[in-house]
């Protein structure tokens, strides 16, 4: 071990894990000023998260939203890409997989539904990431930047869409009419009663973003694309002279970004709701940025970020259901904060933890 | 040892008290986007709730949806722990109320602004149209200058709705005044931003309009509070708000969701929960242009008497205001 680097033990494991003992100490500190007990808030957070099992399916559920995004924000990451636009992408993958479902559920089983929605999720989620990627490549407008207009350009175009083009005549609701059998992803409390997951919408895609995670690990270590987009995000200019093109790298990476955050609707639109709704990405390709920035880009790290919010956002909903003095704002600052800790702050503790290690490593040595 | 006895059949006294009060009900609302605190319709809700609590002494309880998700998890949570009946707001929970009231079918449901078509839901629908055809009038007659704006919050049939009938309004009494019609936005903020509905009030007073209508939940205290600081006229939405801004609101659109939740609850305590659609108009003050003493003196005798009038004659069914709902378009 040289100096001034850590086990990895410590740097996946002890410093997130102080980061967020950090951040739930000052939201303990926030529950305690408008007077409520903290430990009871987190016994509920905790309760309603893991404690029975419709809590669980619904951790699981919003875990799965994440897995996606956050996978979305990683990849683009690796190539030095910073992906704002996640959550346009999945908006307008959600349109992809609706137009699927709306075409194909009187037809076909919802597996051939499903294997069309996923195909039109991608390819929706990838287009919109085409043209903010090929401005970048081509002309050098800042991706950050692009990607944020995107978001907007796609609620406008969804409320046009969804007020004037999508709705059902004489529905008051700006959503899609519901799709039918063939258009639904089975729920895990439907294929397994025994699991006792309750009313939860878990559904069959929190095992597709199992899988996807499996193929992006595979993309990003082991195949050749991941090797240069891994080089091209580590120094562009070396890239270049290995014979990688920088257009290449940008645009495909962009395309695979937004075809990740394009499946997030699997969940959300063909899993849950079984309906495109207004705004029903609310917020998750945001989140999906601190949880590929927490999980350090890696598949694994990002399940267990994902794990980590969606824990919140259940445990959150129910925190507020239970103790109504904590309102849906208090949580909202609570999930800030693990962000603020996770992300903004991720070095507040790195270099106290490194000159206690390397003090422990030289006494070692002596 | 009696005393001990004696304290056993108080306690077990005390414990059939608290099953009587239990036996009344308990009711649950879930708000949707906007929050309990938007002075506009989710506000109006609770002020239903909280005038049935103060009368009745029956506490609610309530919650603040931040994603479609969880509107239907809340519902079920109430639900599950015997809360009836639960009373959702605003449209974009009929879709969740729907799935939860198949699973309840012994709990009485209500939904505001939307229909489903179940045994067990009430769903409480207001002619908003007929509403907005009269602050549509006054508008028209207060302006000076012949331009009047409408500020919707997002670009959704609903709020069609209400500039439709804005809109005929404001012609039936001058068929040449301009209506400028613009909306804040496309996501969920839209109707949170009081600062983007103050700068597209003051665009619309720059082009002329000395007249704004708001349909827009929060964003539209911004709407009124541009009016007030340009000597302008804004007009509420949902709730009274004429107060805001005393002398600066003519009038709001006032839609009666507190009376349509105070009555629920009421209907629920007695024993007397119908279910089915209820439509709210002019007739039943569903719907009702405000008239208080902040806004008396913008209010001419003149204009009320013609207000006033147009109001008998939709409810006798004279004047026949199109819905828009009805066909998706906005032809008269």
């Amino acid at each position: 071990m040289t100096k001034g680097q850590l086990p990895k033990w410590v740097d996946y494991g002890l410093l997130p894990a102080l980061n967020l003992i950090a951040a739930f100490a000052v939201s303990g500190l926030v529950v305690v000023l408008i007077g409520e007990d903290p430990f009871e808030a987190v016994k509920w957070m905790l309760f309603g998260s893991w404690g029975y099992g419709e809590g669980v399916g619904f951790t699981l559920f919003y875990t799965t939203n994440f897995i996606f995004t956050g996978l979305a924000v990683a990849v683009a990451f690796h190539a030095g890409l910073f992906n704002i636009g996640g959550e346009g992408q999945a908006y307008i993958g959600g349109l992809g997989i609706a137009v699927a479902c709306l075409a194909f559920d009187a037809y076909v089983p919802w597996y051939i539904t499903g294997l069309f929605a996923i195909v039109g999720g991608a390819t929706f989620g990838a287009a919109w990431a085409l043209i903010p990627a090929y401005l970048q490549a081509k002309r050098g407008s800042h991706i950050v930047i692009t990607t944020i207009m995107f978001n907007f350009i796609a609620t406008t175009l969804m409320v046009y869409l969804l007020s004037n083009v999508l709705r059902p005549q004489g529905s008051m609701q700006p959503s899609t009419r519901t799709f039918t059998e063939g258009g639904q992803l089975p729920l895990l409390r439907n294929i397994w009663p025994s699991l006792d997951l309750g009313q939860s919408p878990v559904n069959l895609s929190f095992f597709l973003a199992l899988i996807v995670c499996v193929l992006v690990w595979y993309l990003i270590w082991r195949s050749k694309l991941g090797y240069e987009i891994r080089a091209f995000g580590a120094n562009p200019t070396a890239s270049v002279y290995a014979g990688i093109s920088p257009v290449r790298i940008t645009v495909i990476t962009m395309l695979i970004s937004g075809g990740l955050a394009g499946l997030m609707g699997m969940n959300e639109v063909m899993g849950s709701q079984n309906r495109l709704l207004l705004d029903f990405t609310a917020g998750y390709g945001f989140v999906g940025i601190a949880v590929a920035l927490m999980g350090r880009g890696h598949p694994i790290g990002i399940i267990l970020a994902s794990i980590l919010f969606g824990s919140l956002y259940q445990g959150g909903a129910e925190l507020a259901f239970e103790i109504p003095a904590i309102t849906r704002d208090m949580i909202v600052v609570i999930q800030a904060l693990v962000i603020l800790f996770a992300g903004a702050l991720e070095n507040l503790f790195r270099p106290a933890v490194v000159a206690f290690f390397n003090r422990f490593s030289d006494e070692a040595a002596a | 040892m009696p005393s001990r006895k004696l304290i056993g059949s108080t306690l077990l006294g005390l414990m059939m008290c608290t099953a009587a009060v239990a036996d009344t009900i308990k009711p649950g609302i879930v708000y949707d986007f906007g929050g309990r605190n938007d002075r506009s319709f989710n506000q109006a809700a609770y002020n239903g709730a909280k005038t049935f609590q103060e009368r009745t002494g029956i506490a609610f309880r309530d919650f603040e949806i931040q994603s479609a998700s969880q509107s239907e998890q809340a519902m079920r949570n109430f639900a599950r722990r015997g809360l009836n009946p639960i009373i959702a707001i605003g449209f974009s929970q009929a879709g969740a109320l729907e799935r939860v009231a198949k699973e309840f079918p012994d709990t009485d449901f209500a939904i505001i602004d939307a229909e489903v078509n179940l045994p067990n839901v009430r769903s409480v629908l207001f002619q908003e149209e007929q509403g907005s055809y009269l602050t549509g009038m006054l508008a028209a007659m207060a302006s000076k200058t012949g331009k009047v704006g409408f500020i919707g919050g997002m670009d959704i049939p609903l709020i069609r709705k209400f500039a439709c009938g804005y809109e005929q309004g404001v012609k039936a009494v001058d068929p040449k005044a301009e209506i400028f019609i613009n909306m804040t936005g496309t996501t969920g903020s839209a109707w949170t931003d009081p600062v983007k509905g103050g700068e597209i009030a003051e665009s619309q007073f720059a082009r002329g309009a000395d007249v704004v209508f708001h349909a827009a939940g929060a964003t539209g205290i911004g709407v009124l509070q541009a009016a007030a600081d340009k000597g302008k006229l804004g007009i509420g939405v949902d709730s009274n708000q004429n107060y805001l801004h005393p002398g600066s609101v003519l009038t709001s659109m006032v839609k009666a969701v507190d009376v349509a939740v105070d009555s629920a609850l009421e209907d629920a305590k007695n024993d007397q929960w119908t279910n089915g659609v209820q439509i709210l108009g002019l007739n039943e003050n569903g719907v009702a242009y405000a008239l208080d003493e902040y806004n008396e003196k913008l209010i001419t005798p003149e204009m009320k008497e013609k207000v006033e009038k147009a109001k008998a004659e939709i409810i006798s069914g004279k004047i026949k205001v199109h819905d828009y709902m009805k066909d998706g378009t906005c032809t008269y």
